[in-house]
């Protein structure tokens, strides 16, 4: 058993039960009893008491071995040829994060005719760039690249590796991560180097309702998989120089057993990605019928932003599963957020409420979207947004 | 066909609500339910048996009261379960989660293994791929359509893509996760729930899985959770009521431009 209680200790304070999030704590006389069926051992009745009472059985941790691990690396994904945005996010937080701990950050990329990007991520921040580059990994498989990530772990023993949390990034890491045996906090939404230089990984749970702070105490690197738009990319400095390395890694064709048979883009011809734009113009059933969908079309076009949707919204058809922000959908945190007839259930706010700027217009002045707005406006979407699309233009003219 | 769908027993995180004066989870009263990702798993794991033929087994890790999401599962189609439970099993991260069930599939014979593309309450959709990597099989991930070729050796599946979908082919035996639109679950009827609690069920605890102690639960987790605390809360910010539409955009317009978010 992982938790030991020492009942004589405790002064029964009971501030133990104020701070469990998982009701596994209850009053028992003057002192306290604990649900081991409900307790997940995550230590914060352990680092709240005050008379240390409660005592967490951890692993051991071997500093020596830990400590030859070295250097903050970014897996960067590309797309059609190009980097995706999350890889110049990761890229410049590693900077950051490196610059802590005085190492390196070596971003690594993988596919094939895309030495070219290596340049740009260098002038974004990497000292390095390990280029993989071959045919078999023209297209992503979670094989060929699985074989590509762990070779390169396992001999040069980075202490941090990030992977952008996409489709990709989410099934490729825990892949690696099981081969080599190594823990994996899923969608950070912060990072931090703690005063043992560990990474500290910021994550929300539960729907959003909790933030949890992961540890990977016992083993390197450190692996964890970081949403897009969370982190900003800094100005790239051309001046920048850094080093590039071929690696070559064989893959045989028999070890992708999955084949891509056809790829189909279901991003509606001029219809931005939710998940890379600055600005989203989202709305719900506030919008009535799908005929009225021009409205905030035309608001995003203004704005150059992403039409995005609630779930009722994409399960009614009026848009397509791609643009849906939510829980079920996609995560997005734009630098501006617009909940058009939104009400803003839980599942809604877990996917948005990251985001910088959140505007929010809806009838109904109880809506839980104006707890989280910084802006809102109880009215009618129908006569607000033309009112605002007019003010843009008018704003537009005068600069 | 032998189908394995591994699933968890979640809250219902819509009703799961903050108190406001400890910052804390309020987890009383609030209802525990099958994963509604596992739903699908289990929706296309009866699907593929009823065309088929062959067997659906349930399997989860979790504490005694897990079982009812077993339940469901059976009272939906499935018909056997697996429920792996011990105090020592306690305190598991998406790895150790991933090595226990490994260790009992391996047990037993498969073609397939579907997972839900993740949990609600983690969200971490981590123990699918590695649970793949354990056993040894491909994977394919955010499965949204399924077929099995008619001998039974292939599957085409259509993966979700962060701008629309792939499809691919991959020899049985294979892992995959589904997600949303796959299809639409079954409510277990009257005769579902009766039949479901004579269906057999497996209670495995750690010593008869055999499994060291210092790789499942807590001890066989690679990361711990330091620290667990409510989200910054955004507190609400300018509220407009009652006023005319064009005075309040111009408001808005004008706070956004202040903040040079336009």
């Amino acid at each position: 058993m992982g938790l030991l209680y020492d009942r004589e200790t405790c002064t029964g304070c009971m501030l133990c039960i104020k701070v469990c999030n998982f009701g596994a704590i209850e009053k028992d006389g003057d002192k306290v009893k604990f649900d081991i069926d409900k307790c997940v051992l995550c230590g914060s009745c352990e680092e709240v008491c005050p008379v240390d009472a409660i005592k967490i059985e951890r692993r051991t941790v071997d500093e020596e071995a830990l400590a030859e691990y070295k250097d903050v690396w970014v897996f960067c994904e590309t797309h059609e040829g190009r980097l995706r945005n999350v890889a110049l996010e990761l890229v410049t937080k590693a900077r950051e994060l490196a610059d802590k701990l005085g190492e390196r950050v070596v971003a690594v990329l993988i596919g094939h005719e895309i030495e070219g990007l290596a340049e740009c991520l260098i002038h974004q921040g990497a000292d390095k760039v390990l280029v993989v580059d071959d045919k078999i990994y023209a297209d992503y498989s979670t094989d060929a690249y699985t074989i590509a990530m762990a070779s390169l772990i396992a001999p040069r023993k980075p202490a941090i590796v990030l992977f952008g949390a996409t489709n990709n990034g989410r099934e490729l890491a825990p892949r690696v991560a099981a081969r080599l045996k190594l823990g994996l906090t899923a969608d950070c939404t912060g990072l931090e180097i703690d005063e043992n230089r560990q990474l500290v990984q910021i994550r929300p749970a539960f729907g959003g309702n909790i933030m949890a702070e992961i540890l990977c105490p016992y083993t390197r690197p450190q692996m964890a998989t970081v949403r897009p738009n969370v982190f900003k990319p800094s100005e790239p400095d051309t001046s920048r120089t850094g080093e590039i390395e071929k690696v070559e890694i064989k893959v045989n064709p028999l070890q992708v057993r999955t084949r891509i048979l056809d790829r189909v883009v279901e991003v509606t011809e001029g219809m931005k990605s939710v998940e890379e734009a600055d600005i989203i113009v989202s709305c719900g059933r506030g919008i009535k019928d799908p005929s009225n969908l021009n409205l905030p079309q035309a608001l995003a076009d203004l704005l150059d932003a992403a039409v995005g949707g609630s779930r009722p919204i994409v399960d009614a058809g009026w848009l397509p599963p791609t643009q849906q922000v939510g829980q079920s959908g996609r995560t997005v945190s734009p630098k501006l957020y617009f909940a058009l007839g939104i009400s803003g259930a839980i599942q809604h706010i877990a996917g948005m409420s990251s985001s910088d700027i959140i505007v929010a217009i809806n009838k109904d002045p109880e809506a839980p979207i104006f707890e989280i707005a910084d802006f809102g406006i109880v009215g009618d979407l129908f006569e607000v947004v033309p009112a605002i699309i007019e003010e843009i233009k008018q704003l537009k003219e005068k600069r | 066909m032998k189908i394995i769908v591994p699933i968890k027993q979640v809250p219902e995180v819509a009703e799961v609500k903050i108190n406001p004066e400890t910052g804390t989870l309020i987890r009383d009263g609030v209802p525990s339910i099958l994963n509604p990702f596992d739903e699908y798993a289990v929706e296309a794991a009866i699907q593929l048996k009823e065309k088929f033929g062959g067997e659906v087994t349930v399997i989860t890790m979790g504490p005694p009261q897990a079982k009812d999401a077993l339940l469901k599962a059976l009272a939906m189609g499935a018909d056997r379960a697996v429920h792996l439970t011990d105090r020592a099993f306690a305190g598991a991260d998406t790895w150790a989660t991933a090595y226990t069930l490994a260790v009992q599939i391996k047990k037993m014979e498969f073609d397939m293994v579907i997972c839900g593309k993740q949990a609600i309450d983690g969200d971490t959709a981590q123990v699918g791929p590695e649970l793949a990597e354990l056993l040894g099989v491909p994977q394919i991930c955010y499965v949204r359509h399924l077929e099995v070729s008619e001998d039974q050796k292939f599957v085409i599946a259509h993966r979700e893509t962060d701008d629309g979908y792939e499809v691919i082919k991959a020899k049985l035996p294979v892992l995959l996760t589904a997600t949303k639109g796959l299809n639409e679950p079954r409510l277990p009827n009257i005769m579902g729930i009766m039949k479901a609690k004579k269906k057999p069920m497996d209670v495995i605890d750690a010593a008869t899985l055999g499994v060291p102690e210092d790789e499942i639960g807590l001890k066989g987790s690679p990361t711990t959770v330091r620290k667990v605390y409510p989200p910054p809360r955004r507190s609400g910010g300018i509220k407009i009521e009652d006023m005319d539409p064009k005075e309040a955009a111009k408001k808005l317009v004008e706070f956004l431009a202040s903040k040079g978010a336009i």
